[in-house]
């Protein structure tokens, strides 16, 4: 099977490539695997059952990445995907995910990937994941991510979750278990126009003395949508946590942001904040004042915000 | 030249009334001069740039650019034409590095320029263009960036609304050399500098003393000094009845 333009595109949109890459790398194209190659340090195979990849990625790599985009052109596909990433002690790698969808049908295309990332003890990982919807009709494109990372000792794992446009419904769940001296940032960035709706629920587990987590969340609402955002953070130990959440409010969207902290230790420190506003006056009349239409000053303080 | 006729500006008070902020102003900012704009707190100096710029809407009277009505212009369009702001406090933007703000200000500036009009402020450019303009800033850092921005942009009228405030004396100093040597006897700017600082006055051509939305006093330096002593003093008397507390040498 060739990659038609469209899926080219839709691969350029989630996973920054044109063509395709060289090294470790599966696109499941239409709920199944079109292209799959390992490398020499990192092994990508199917899983026992057939219902998706095992990923494992060699104790000591340094600098390797790890594509395995999802494109879905094919009107009315459900798509169920099961992936384990294994990156192992002491590497150092980056794994790029995300998911394309083109529906211009009348029937709902969705996709769902349940990945679950365990970081060795020392190792340290990157995990880019962009989602994208776009089509003509009233097809919905939805998008159920579920995500479950342990950050064994001394690793390090940053998480960068985008939903682009056009998506829309997304129910995204991301559990995280940090052990001693681990850390995780989360930065997720969600945008919902029209009639979308999206609901992000993480929760990080910080086991281990040590632990730091951080998780920062921007959103951008428009049209008519809603967003639900919660996140929770429980400090089993002595560790550090923070829960950063800001929103920018337009037209008759609604947003809803719920964050949570949850001491267990004494020596658990851990904050939060959140705001929800539109966007200041006084940031578009300073674009302005540079000579930006009012439509452009606030397209560049989107994009700003949600880059 | 940027000529103010008449100009009124209202705003409404807690109360729901009317207050004049700006008293049919008459102003001419001639090309090739550094004017500084002076006088008591919430005289309307700062009223005045925004009115200019088109950020707050004038009541009554006309703004002319180069002989061109502006009045009815936007914020937008009045850059365009060539009219420039720093503000007072100008805002922060999460997700915006340094670097666009600078590219917003002159698309066409390449980063040598950007990287050259950073360093004239006093910030080192390998450490400051990729910097985010959110919270991480200083006020300080924030305004040294604002002026960058409009150094950069160059345009016909530059008003700086008080550069002094936050900025370090020897940094300050060293922009007010530059806005001089740029804009004094240039044939084609003029520049605007709203201020309280006493040492920047003397280095203007032209002083503005604006108190209750209309021109006290009104020359250059030598003409007007005495007048505003003597005005800083009437005020700091009113104020602290009867008690002078503020003395010029």
């Amino acid at each position: 099977m060739k990659l038609s333009k469209l899926d080219l595109d839709l691969l350029n949109t989630i996973a920054d490539i044109k063509g395709v890459p060289s090294g470790a790398l599966n696109i499941r194209l239409n709920g199944a695997s079109l292209i799959r190659q390992s490398s020499p340090n990192i092994s990508v195979g199917p899983n026992a059952d057939g219902t998706g990849l095992i990923v494992e990625i060699k104790p000591g790599t340094r600098d390797e990445t790890v594509h395995v985009p999802v494109v879905l052109t094919q009107a009315g596909l459900q798509d169920k995907v099961y992936n384990t990433f294994i990156v192992g002690e002491g590497a150092d790698a980056t794994i790029i995910a995300g998911c394309g969808i083109h529906n211009d049908s009348h029937a709902i295309s969705r996709h769902d990937g349940i990945h679950e990332i365990i970081v060795k003890a020392g190792a340290k990982l990157k995990y880019l994941e962009k989602h994208y919807g776009e089509g003509s009709d009233a097809g919905k494109r939805v998008l159920n991510p579920t995500t479950v990372i342990t950050v064994e000792a001394g690793a390090s794992a940053e998480l960068e979750m985008v939903q682009i446009k056009g998506v829309d419904d997304t129910v995204r769940s991301t559990i995280a278990h940090v052990h001693e001296k681990g850390n995780l940032k989360i930065i997720e960035r969600l945008l919902t126009q029209g009639e979308q709706k999206a609901e992000s629920d993480i929760q990080i587990v910080l086991e281990g003395t040590g632990g730091t987590a951080q998780v920062l969340s921007r959103a951008v609402a428009q049209g008519n949508s809603f967003q639900l955002f919660r996140a929770a953070l429980i400090g089993k130990a002595a560790c550090l946590g923070h829960v950063e959440c800001d929103a920018i409010l337009m037209d008759k969207a609604r947003i809803r942001s719920i964050p949570e902290i949850q001491a267990e230790n004494a020596d658990a420190v851990l904050t939060h904040e959140a705001a929800i506003g539109k966007i200041a006056g006084e940031q578009l009349v300073k674009l302005m004042s540079l000579g930006l239409t009012e439509e452009e000053a606030v397209n560049t303080i989107l994009e700003g915000f949600l880059r | 030249m940027l000529k103010l006729e008449d100009i009124c500006m209202q705003v409404s008070n807690d109360n729901g009334e009317n207050i004049e902020i700006l008293k049919g102003l008459n102003i001419k900012f001639q090309k090739g001069k550094v004017y500084a704009v002076t006088g008591p707190n919430g005289g309307g100096k700062t009223s005045i740039a925004k009115v200019i710029m088109g950020i707050y809407r004038h009541s009554k009277g006309h703004i002319y650019l180069e002989d061109e009505d502006i009045s009815e212009l936007s914020v937008t369009e009045r850059a365009r034409k060539g009219i420039g702001y720093a503000f007072q406090q100008p805002p922060r933007f999460k997700g915006l590095t340094i670097k666009d703000i600078l590219n917003i200000a002159s698309p066409e500036a390449d980063l040598i320029y950007l990287r050259k009009y950073l360093r004239d402020v006093g910030l080192c450019p390998e450490d400051y263009l990729d910097r985010d303009l959110g919270a991480g800033l200083s006020g300080g850092e924030i305004k040294r960036i604002e002026m960058a921005q409009l150094l950069l942009r160059a345009p016909l009228i530059s008003i700086f609304d008080e550069p002094e405030a936050g900025v370090d004396l020897w940094t300050i100093q060293k922009l007010l050399g530059l806005i001089v040597s740029r804009y004094k006897n240039n044939p084609h700017k003029t520049a605007v500098i709203i201020t309280h600082n006493e040492k920047i006055i003397p280095m203007c051509d032209e002083i503005l003393v604006i108190d209750g939305g209309v021109i006290t006093a009104q020359g250059t330096p030598k003409e007007i000094w005495h007048l505003i002593k003597d005005e800083i003093e009437c005020k700091v008397r009113d104020q602290c009845q009867g008690d002078v507390i503020y003395e010029i040498k």
